[in-house]
């Protein structure tokens, strides 16, 4: 079993499709929610998702590809 | 350690984000303790480098990895401050560190803390200034280190930092797989990477440049600071520096204002500060500005915070800016940048147009790194005039 924390920000058009708990019910992932602002033009989740990790890679895929935007939870590391 | 966002306290140890809500750790000081102790005189009278403040760093000064990281140049300007109209203008010349970069100040506390810890492996992932800073501090500390690179990194980008004897790691995959690869090998393996689970006391390292301006101005804070912004972390410890120093009592009660500048295909900060939130949306970078090409700041927000606390500002200048404002450097002032100084320069000049910086007023513009890293980006200056090897040729030339 693997995990990862990750943020999900969310565009507009998809702040109130459950995309969280579609992610959860497709890959048999579980996911626990930390920290969160959601709101009318934006949003985005800290959450961790833990799972067999090519069911995590295959639902991240599938969230992305949803139009939300996938990223690590401590921001880009590699550096200039 | 405590949390930023719950609070939470943590020993100090190789973590850095808090277990509850994930949110990023910072380091503690006891600053009752530390108030006793400090003063103008034993700062004065400590190393010429970074480590003269290390009542104020998360390392142990005995047994730091010292490649004599600060101290770096405050030039006051003459040539460009006068074309601008402004008093008092300086640059914090941070391009001449060992490494050439202003890395080498949190690479110096980071890799210092990391021998603490007991790692004998120092890490990181990047192209360029964090990679060469991480390899000289391993070599110098004795300590092995790896490099995560894309594989499509140009060699001579990588030849400042391969010199020291890195294991150099080239990932053949996109940014983004570098980042997810580097998380995992940071939860894995018994390494310190110096920006991942290392990252609280790292950045402590970037306090020395509000540290070092205030001394050099003769211990008081500068009135503006513009700080190129790349995760974010560099402004907001500037800052956090400042009134440090301020509420030990070294320098009067801060008033500096903070600007944050980017270069714009790259300037989720600005974007947010325009937008008049606090919600930073991610980018995919694309700007000649590499050492500012983090897409996801990862401290984004609390810039953003720092930034309305000091009443300052935020401006994204034009790609095409970048290159002239690193030449408009060099030839007003002899100091070459990389394309983050030209970044600098463009949002000083912008802030200056724009009123935002006041003639009379004390401005710091942070350079962070040497131009001879980049200079593909000024390659097209290089223009020699052809003569013929007689005199006549060469008054003709110059039309003497």
């Amino acid at each position: 079993m693997a995990k990862q924390r990750i943020k999900f920000t969310f565009p507009q058009e998809l702040i109130t499709t459950p995309v969280i708990y579609e992610l959860g019910i497709r890959f048999s992932v579980v996911t626990n929610v930390r920290r969160a602002d959601v709101r009318e033009g934006v949003g985005w989740v800290i959450l961790e998702i833990e799972g067999d990790e090519s069911q995590i890679q295959n639902g991240l895929d599938w969230v992305t590809e949803m139009g939300v935007r996938v990223d690590s939870v401590g921001g880009d590391i590699v550096e200039g | 350690m405590f949390c930023r966002e719950c609070g939470r306290e943590y020993p100090a140890e190789a973590i850095n984000a808090c277990d509850f809500c994930f949110g990023p750790l910072e380091v503690i000081y006891d600053y009752d303790s530390i108030k006793k102790i400090i003063s103008r005189d034993r700062i004065a009278s400590g190393p010429n480098s970074i480590w003269r403040y290390h009542d104020l760093l998360p390392a142990d000064i005995e047994n730091a990895v010292d490649i004599n990281a600060g101290m770096t140049p405050l030039i006051r300007s003459h040539n460009f401050a006068k074309s601008l109209g402004l008093e008092n203008l300086y640059f914090k010349n941070d391009s001449v560190n060992p490494s050439f970069s202003f890395k080498d100040r949190v690479v110096a506390v980071a890799s210092t803390k990391a021998l603490e810890f007991g790692f004998d492996t120092l890490a990181c992932a990047s192209t360029g200034n964090l990679a060469g800073s991480v390899a000289a501090h391993a070599a110098r500390a004795g300590m092995r280190s790896f490099v995560f690179i894309p594989a499509d990194l140009e060699p001579g980008k990588i030849l400042g930092s391969a010199v020291y004897g890195p294991n150099i790691m080239a990932v053949d995959g996109s940014y983004d797989d570098v980042n997810r690869l580097c998380s995992e090998i940071a939860d894995n393996y018994p390494w310190a990477f110096v920006n991942i689970n290392m990252r609280p006391y790292y950045a402590e390292g970037s306090k020395t440049l509000g540290f070092e301006v205030a001394e050099q101005l003769g211990w008081k804070a500068p009135d503006n600071c513009i700080v190129p912004v790349a995760s974010g972390a560099l402004l907001t410890k500037i800052w956090k520096g400042l009134n440090e120093l301020a509420s030990l009592g070294l320098i009067d009660p801060v008033k500096t204002k903070m600007f944050a500048a980017q270069a714009e295909g790259c300037s989720p900060v600005v974007t947010a500060f325009d937008a008049n939130s606090f919600n930073v949306r991610p980018v995919k970078p694309n700007t000649i500005a590499k050492s500012l090409a983090i897409g996801n700041p990862a401290d984004g927000y609390y810039a953003l915070r720092t930034i309305e606390e000091s009443i300052g500002g935020a401006w994204a200048v034009r790609e095409d800016e970048v290159a002239d404002g690193i030449k408009e450097l060099a030839e007003k002032e002899g100091i070459f940048t990389e394309p983050a100084g030209g970044v600098v320069i463009g949002a000083l000049k912008h802030l200056v147009e724009t009123g935002q910086i006041k003639p009379s007023e004390t401005t710091v513009a942070y350079i962070t790194g040497n131009g001879y890293k980049t200079q593909e980006v000024v390659q097209d200056i290089v223009r020699p005039n052809l003569i013929k090897p007689t005199m006549s040729s060469f008054e003709s030339s110059m039309k003497l």
